[in-house]
Formats: C-alpha cells, sequence, structure tokens
C-alpha cells in the first residue's frame, strides 16, 4: 500500500547497497530527483537496468553508485556520448562496472516477463548479430509447435523501480500519460517500488483506460514538483535540451563532472536546492 | 545560399526522403533518418506512417525531435502505446514496410555496428550500442540506411555485428532465417550504394553531381565497387531544398539551436 513520504523517507527505506535498481522513463519522465537522492545517500555496489541510461545514470556511474548496468542503449539522446558511462566500461573510473547489453525489444519483453512473473522472455531478435557470442543471458529456445528457434533472453525483476508520474491521489494512485515507455511493467516486476510525481489530487479524473498504477502496488509516493528535469513531464513542463548538450561539456572530464557533482547533488540537501543551485551554474555560465 | 546550390548533408537527406514512398509504414531512428522520414513526409509521401521507439505511431512532428520520445511526437501521434507494444505488436508483428537507420560504423553486406569499437570486452571505443536496430533490421519488411561516408564508417571489417543486413553476402541472411528483403539502399553523402543482387555485396549505383569515383573510393574501407549503370543522382528540386530548410530552420527556432543531426 502506498506510503505517501519525503523522498529522503523512500530512498532510504526502499534503495539498498547492492539492490538490483531500475529508474525507468523513456526520455520523458525520468526520475532524476529520485537519482539524485540515491547519490546524496551514497549507496554502493547497485546493479542498475535501464533501457536507455542517460543523463541521470551517467550521473549514478560517475558518483561510484554502480557496480553493475543492464541496458540496450547508452547515449546522451540527441548530442552523443555518456562520458562517465564510456570512463567507467573503458578505463574502470571511479570503479570498474560490468555491463548486461541487450537489445530495446530484448529489454522491453524482459520487463514484460518480470511483470508477468516468467523466468524468461521470448522474442524473434539476435539472429546474425555478435551479441549472441558475447553474452551469456543470450540464449534459445525451440518452439515446441513449430520447431521454430526463437531467442530466449532472462526477465528483468528489479528489488526496487524508480518511476516518475504525472500526479497520484491521497490514496496514491498514480496517474501517467503521453510517452509510458516501460513504466507499467517495470514497477510490476519489481518487489519494491518508489513514485515521484508533479502533483498530489483530490481526484485523477482519469478515462477508463487510462495509464494509472494503482496504490496498493506501490510502495511510496513522493511529491516532487519538476521531478523529472531536465527531462520533462508531458502537460507540465519541456524538455530541457540546452542541459543535454551543457552536459557534454560537464561530463567530458573527471574534475569538472567531481565539482558538478558534488555542488549540486552532494552538498545539496533536496531536489529544490538542486535546481537553485543549477540556476547559479548557468548564470555564471558554467553549464554552457 | 544561391538556387541551384546546395551541401552534400542537404542532397543526401533529400536522396534519403525519395525513398519513402506515401502509405508506407515506417520505423524511425532518430537523427539523419528522421530528419528525412519528415522530409518525405512534407514532400511526396503525407500519407506516411511514422513510428518511433518510444511509442507515437502516426508521428507527424512539426519540427524535428531532438530525442527519440520528445513531447511532440506523441501530441501529433494517431496513438501512443508503450514500448513493449511497439517492439511486440507493432514491429514484431509485422506491420513495418521500412526501417529507416542510421550507423556509425558499416561493412560491404551492410552490417551495422553501433557496439564497440575494438575488443568487445576491453573496448576501444564504446558505442552506445544496439537500441531497436536489431530487432528493427530483421523484422522490418525492408532497410533504408543513411549514414555520412567516410574510413571511420565504412570499415573492411567491422569488430561487431549489431544489426544483420546481409552476412556473409550472397543468401547468407535467407540462410540464417532472418526474414525480410534487409537493406535495399544505402544513402551517403557521396552516392547512393544498393546490394549486389548476387552477390549482395554494396554497390555504388548513383553518384551525387560534382562528386568523383576517387573521392568515394578514399572514403570507403574495401575496395568500392561502381554498377554498370551507375548514373548521377538528380540533384534536389527548389521545392525539396525549399521544404528541408524550413524544417531545419523551424526546428532551431523551437530548440533553440542550429539544426544539427547527432
Amino acid at each position: 500500500m502506498a506510503q505517501w513520504v519525503s523522498l529522503s523517507e523512500a530512498v532510504a527505506a526502499h534503495v539498498h547497497d547492492g539492490d538490483f535498481v531500475a529508474l525507468e522513463g523513456f526520455t520523458h519522465l525520468i526520475p532524476f530527483a529520485a537519482g539524485h537522492e540515491i547519490i546524496r545517500q551514497g549507496r554502493r555496489n547497485l546493479s542498475l537496468v535501464r533501457m536507455t541510461p542517460d543523463l541521470i545514470y551517467d550521473q549514478l556511474i560517475g558518483a561510484g553508485c554502480a557496480a553493475r548496468l543492464t541496458f540496450s542503449w547508452g547515449g546522451n539522446p540527441g548530442v552523443g556520448s555518456l562520458h562517465r558511462f564510456r570512463d567507467a566500461v573503458e578505463n574502470d573510473w571511479p570503479v570498474p562496472l560490468s555491463i548486461e547489453e541487450r537489445s530495446h525489444s530484448d529489454l522491453a519483453n524482459a520487463y514484460v516477463a518480470g511483470a508477468a512473473n516468467l523466468p524468461f522472455a521470448v522474442l524473434r531478435a539476435y539472429t546474425g548479430s555478435s551479441y549472441e557470442q558475447v553474452s551469456p543471458h543470450i540464449r534459445s529456445v525451440t518452439c515446441p509447435f513449430t520447431g521454430e528457434r526463437l531467442a530466449a533472453t532472462p526477465s528483468v525483476k528489479p528489488d526496487v523501480t524508480v518511476i516518475h508520474a504525472q500526479k497520484a491521489d491521497r490514496k496514491g494512485n498514480v496517474l501517467l500519460w503521453g510517452i509510458l515507455g516501460v513504466q507499467k511493467e517495470a514497477v510490476l516486476a519489481a518487489k519494491r517500488s518508489i513514485v515521484t510525481v508533479e502533483e498530489r489530487v483530490e481526484s485523477l479524473d482519469a478515462p477508463p483506460n487510462a495509464c494509472i498504477l494503482p496504490g496498493w502496488v506501490v510502495d511510496a509516493v513522493c511529491v516532487v514538483p519538476g521531478g523529472a528535469a531536465p527531462s520533462y513531464a508531458h502537460g507540465y513542463y519541456e524538455r530541457d535540451n540546452a542541459f543535454y548538450r551543457q552536459w557534454d561539456a560537464v561530463s567530458r572530464s573527471r574534475e569538472q563532472f567531481s565539482a558538478w557533482l558534488k555542488q549540486s547533488v552532494l552538498e545539496t540537501a533536496n531536489f529544490a536546492e538542486y535546481q537553485r543551485v543549477q540556476e547559479i551554474w548557468r548564470e555564471k555560465g558554467a553549464l554552457r | 545560399m544561391m538556387a541551384g546550390s546546395y551541401s552534400s548533408d542537404e542532397i543526401m537527406t533529400v536522396s534519403a526522403a525519395r525513398m519513402l514512398r506515401d502509405g508506407a509504414v515506417c520505423f524511425v531512428g532518430i537523427g539523419l533518418p528522421s530528419t528525412a522520414a519528415n522530409l518525405a513526409r512534407l514532400l511526396h509521401a503525407p500519407d506516411a506512417v511514422l513510428i518511433y521507439e518510444s511509442g507515437p505511431i502516426g508521428a507527424k512532428p512539426s519540427v524535428l525531435p531532438l530525442s527519440i520520445g520528445d513531447g511532440n511526437l506523441a501530441e501529433t501521434a494517431d496513438t501512443v502505446v508503450s514500448t513493449p507494444e511497439i517492439f511486440r505488436y507493432w514491429l514484431q508483428g509485422g506491420r513495418v514496410d521500412v526501417g529507416f537507420l542510421g550507423a556509425a560504423q558499416l561493412d560491404r553486406y551492410a552490417n551495422i555496428n553501433t557496439t564497440v569499437i575494438g575488443d568487445y570486452c576491453r573496448p576501444k571505443v564504446r558505442l552506445p550500442g544496439a537500441g531497436g536496430a536489431p530487432e528493427i533490421s530483421t523484422a522490418a519488411k525492408e532497410v533504408l540506411i543513411i549514414v555520412k561516408q567516410s574510413r571511420r564508417s565504412f570499415v573492411n571489417q567491422l569488430d561487431f555485428i549489431t544489426s544483420a543486413g546481409f552476412l556473409t553476402g550472397g543468401d547468407a541472411r535467407e540462410r540464417a532465417g532472418i526474414g525480410g528483403r534487409g537493406p535495399v539502399a544505402v544513402i551517403t553523402d557521396l552516392c547512393i550504394l544498393r546490394p549486389d543482387p548476387e552477390s549482395r555485396e554494396l554497390t555504388v549505383t548513383a553518384i551525387h553531381p560534382g562528386t568523383s569515383r576517387e573521392q568515394i573510393r578514399l572514403n570507403t574501407g574495401w575496395d568500392v565497387r561502381f554498377s554498370p549503370d551507375c548514373s548521377e543522382t538528380v540533384p534536389p528540386e527548389a521545392g525539396e531544398l525549399e521544404a528541408l530548410r524550413d524544417l531545419h530552420a523551424r526546428t532551431a527556432a523551437a530548440h533553440g539551436v542550429v539544426g544539427r543531426d547527432a
């Protein structure tokens, strides 16, 4: 049953060192505030999973929170490389990062399998690609009815999934809309879940078939306005494209990244303070 | 810019756009493929159905998206479905006519690498990875590839095959049990290549005006062949250039940057 708590309480209660953690959101509704809180609380040795580890995972990896990453596309969308991710994979900085690489279709299917309490996903994929040779997780099954060979990959069942959504009501029923990604599947596949929302409302006023996660499948709900920035929340604010471009410069060197991390995340108490610090960085031109 | 003059990027995008037929259901990659597909939609293919892997089906963005999940894609789409649904029902379900892809590297059989340069476990360069390309390249009925041509992108030997083209050539793709026709054209800033009907090796079939064969050879990592009936690309028409430039200008105004493709 969903508990309305602060984000720091939610992370303290539900994200532990060594956990298998999913922060989902496909370009839209990326739970940045929650990611920062995980960094702030100094979690270590996490196994992270995410289809598109973009800036938030670059930050978690650069901060030394992660030992392992399962992913299907690791880049800064529309900009280029994730420098902290690359530094970890290529040079073991700040700590070694082992990777389990999958394709989008594979990971999406693996979350569905996790939500459906199945041990593996079945899909048509990977034929002719080198992934089968380098990944012990990509195997095959033969269809018992037709004899067709199909790819089989392990389902994803996180210890905890964290997502951001537009709103939740008093009972913690969560409503999200727009580009939905795999958030619903990721929550239902996980043992525990944290949802940050733009606002708490009396009634969701949603039509039938809207994407609602009932409060009884969610563990913690937290009001964090702007908590998906610099990604966007449909109906609330736009994507901060400038930040994504500026991140390329900030993340390129270990020194510049470490300074940003210290000032913006480690030395701020919460997301609201973080946002004030970003404004200062912006005014100084340090983020440009 | 003078009327009739255009850049090599512009002829690449226009040539790629021309290949998307009206009414086609197209699974669109971000960057250059998205630019070309949207240009086609604004020109000769108003009924092309653009599908983005983030979930929008029938997206009609007024400006080019910077990311695969921009809000404008959702707002202009016929419907927005979840990411698992896009891959399971719509792509794997066999409803996609054309997969429109970019590439970091490709080889003579149009196999694509977007994973690593060097050894997989100790890579020299770690690239973004698969995304949806492996399944797009095998589930779409055919594939178009748009990529800038250089010795860095057109390599003799791939370190890693992320997405299957024609594998080792000939009927290797069919023998591996992969469906779809595979890559039917590769459109670059220098020329257009198509697979040879027998060997499936990418062969230059049209050269952009002002480009020499020597230039194409210098920018290809293998001994590239030219089709016996190799022609010259029809230059972009005024209307095509105007539509492309307007699209870039609108995008720049909306995003506050000069329109560029990642």
